[in-house]
């Protein structure tokens, strides 16, 4: 099989009835899902006339939304889904490079759809026709695996979004990964909390329709409300979640399980960004029969190149590994000199193999910084990617991340990693989470928190947990700490500030 | 009640919240502000505010957070 849609038919003809994608406002069986998904290629097909061209999906996360973006699949086209809520201007931004053949949208954001420049198809108009069967098969049989799937917007250093190239083969080959390693069958419920222009929704998403799963999509409110988000978890039977952080965190910091308990979670995932050892620990004392799991990558590896399965126990200041590779996907590290590290020395993270995506998108330069030739071996063209991350290999052989290549700062003659003073910091019982931010105009290490404490707490207790080479000059309580699209971090905004406001 | 104006104000300000009635279905007040909101409200009136509070019909308006503030001291 080649296409990503051959996986989803073989897996969802088998049980027509069952649900398959639902919200709390509706819900697809999987022959409703398939139909829909075919009404919207066909109409795509009679609009367009397009092959293998960029078509953005301008929805909500809704179970629509999904039929439309396996539509866009269906027309012979690739999707780009965008986030409804950013402004106008970014959305420019990634047309600027992804140039659109059309925007598909429904009657409720036909107003801001509009607004774009791009012909606009409304999902409504798709759903009265019939499925054109002849011209769809057609289009499959021209297609091949490295066909593009999706174009991810990913926000860059500088601030341009880069559209990661996602082709079939790349998806086919992870979704395979995630379906042996977490068993996915049709057994699994998922509460579906990442976005769909976000790299994490493909692992829920796609493990959904390679397998005649359940996707439960978990609207944003509801992680405002744990009970309520626990009353959610419990009513649609969700056995498996996928989350970021920072979204299990709000369960800890409200000491969620206290009070109500899920019933029915056995398998819990996260990544985007680094696990607190604190909130996995609260969550273990809690579900102690639950299997948890740390996984590792960029959007440019589809989602994920390494992972680690909890087998131990941690203190609350440990790092969690972020394991070894996937199967059939090779990540190793590369020292500074070229030679790949021995066990405990710190190099960079690359990875070879079927997951990578295929570059960005009209971006050339980026595209070339990259995606590499293969820096073990010279012998033929094999492009691997440059994660920019920091790693070393302990000496159970599990990769540790260290930090980002960008940030690593170097004072005093020492070589220091940020993330250390972070997961001390975020160690602290006061503290809900913290940045490390090192300002090389005046060779100091900031220190910014949003959590209890006092400034003057935070900064005693840091001296206990780090040598003082690496004890920030500066500590900065802040109300919030500021996120980027992805919900991560926002490093830019602190930089930013320590110019702005002299810190 | 001016309390908790001034504290949703100064959490994010330019919003007006002596009008806006639906600050929850809106998506005007995210979980990490209503964290620290609670967060404030519990030091600003000398309070607990605990899950069972933590609900969306108690953060639809400024009015609902101040009649929840005041159930919460009642049963205090």
């Amino acid at each position: 099989m080649k296409n990503v849609l051959e996986f989803m038919e073989a897996a969802l003809s088998g049980h027509p009835q069952k649900i398959l994608i639902s919200d709390p406002n509706g819900s697809l069986t999987c022959e409703e899902f398939l139909h829909q998904s075919r009404q919207i290629g066909s109409f795509l097909w009679s609009e367009l006339h397009a092959f293998q061209k960029p078509v953005a999906v301008y929805l909500d996360k809704t179970p629509a939304c999904a039929a439309a973006m396996m539509g866009v699949v269906y027309s012979g086209c690739f999707y780009a889904v965008l986030d409804t809520s950013q402004p106008a201007d970014r959305i420019r931004l990634i047309f600027d490079t992804l140039k659109p053949a059309a925007v598909l949208t429904d009657r409720s954001h036909l107003d801001a759809a509009g607004k774009l420049d791009v012909p606009v198809i409304l999902l409504e108009d798709a759903l009265q026709i019939s499925e054109n069967t002849t011209e769809l098969n057609r289009i499959r049989r021209r297609s091949i695996d490295t066909d593009v799937l999706y174009v991810l917007y990913t926000s860059g250093s500088t601030g341009t979004p880069k559209g990661v190239v996602i082709n079939h083969r790349a998806v086919i080959t992870y979704i395979r990964w995630v379906i042996e390693t977490f068993h996915i069958d049709d057994t699994i419920v998922f509460g579906s909390q990442t976005p769909f222009y976000f790299s994490m929704s493909v692992t829920d998403l796609f493990g959904t329709l390679f397998t005649g799963a359940r996707l439960q999509i978990i609207p944003r409110q509801y992680f405002s409300f744990p009970a309520m988000l626990i009353d959610y978890l419990n009513e649609y039977e969700i056995n498996t979640i996928y989350w970021v952080p920072s979204a299990l965190g709000i369960i800890t910091t409200w000491d969620a399980f206290a009070w109500k308990m899920p019933l029915h979670l056995k398998k819990i995932m996260f990544a985007g960004e680094v696990m607190p050892v604190k909130y996995l620990n609260y969550w273990k004392k809690y579900l102690p029969e639950a299997s948890f799991s740390n996984l590792f990558g960029p959007t440019e590896t589809t989602d994920i190149c390494t992972w680690y399965t909890v087998d131990r126990n941690f203190a609350d200041d440990e790092s969690l590994p972020i394991g070894h590779s996937c199967n059939n996907c090779d990540s190793f590290i590369v020292t500074e000199d070229g030679r790949p590290a021995e066990t405990g020395e710190t190099g960079e993270l690359y990875v070879r193999g079927s997951f990578l995506a295929s570059g960005y998108y009209n971006n050339p330069e980026k595209t070339a910084d990259a995606f590499v030739q293969n820096p073990l071996q010279q012998a033929f063209p094999e492009t691997v990617y440059r994660t920019g991350d920091l790693v070393r290999c302990n000496e159970r052989g599990e990769i540790i991340y260290i930090g980002r290549r960008d940030f690593q700062i170097k004072h005093m003659g020492y070589r220091i990693e940020p993330g250390e003073i972070e997961t001390a910091c975020s160690s602290l019982k006061q503290v809900d989470s913290s940045v490390c931010i090192y300002d090389a105009a005046s060779d100091r290490i900031l220190i910014f928190y949003q959590g209890k404490g006092k400034p003057e707490e935070i900064g005693r207790q840091l001296r206990e947990k780090l040598p003082p080479y690496m004890c920030p000059q500066k500590i900065e309580k802040v109300r919030q700490m500021p996120r980027n699209a992805n919900g991560k971090t926002d490093r830019r905004y602190f930089l930013e500030l320590i110019q702005k406001e002299n810190i | 009640m001016e309390t908790v104006i001034k504290i949703l104000s100064n959490l994010k300000p330019g919003v007006d919240f002596t009008t806006e009635k639906d600050l929850v279905n809106r998506q005007i007040l995210t979980s990490m502000e209503i964290m620290l909101l609670t967060g404030e409200l519990n030091d600003a009136f000398d309070i607990e505010i605990t899950l069972p509070y933590i609900i969306p019909e108690n953060f639809s308006s400024a009015e609902a957070i101040y009649d929840m503030v005041q159930r919460i001291e009642e049963d205090e």
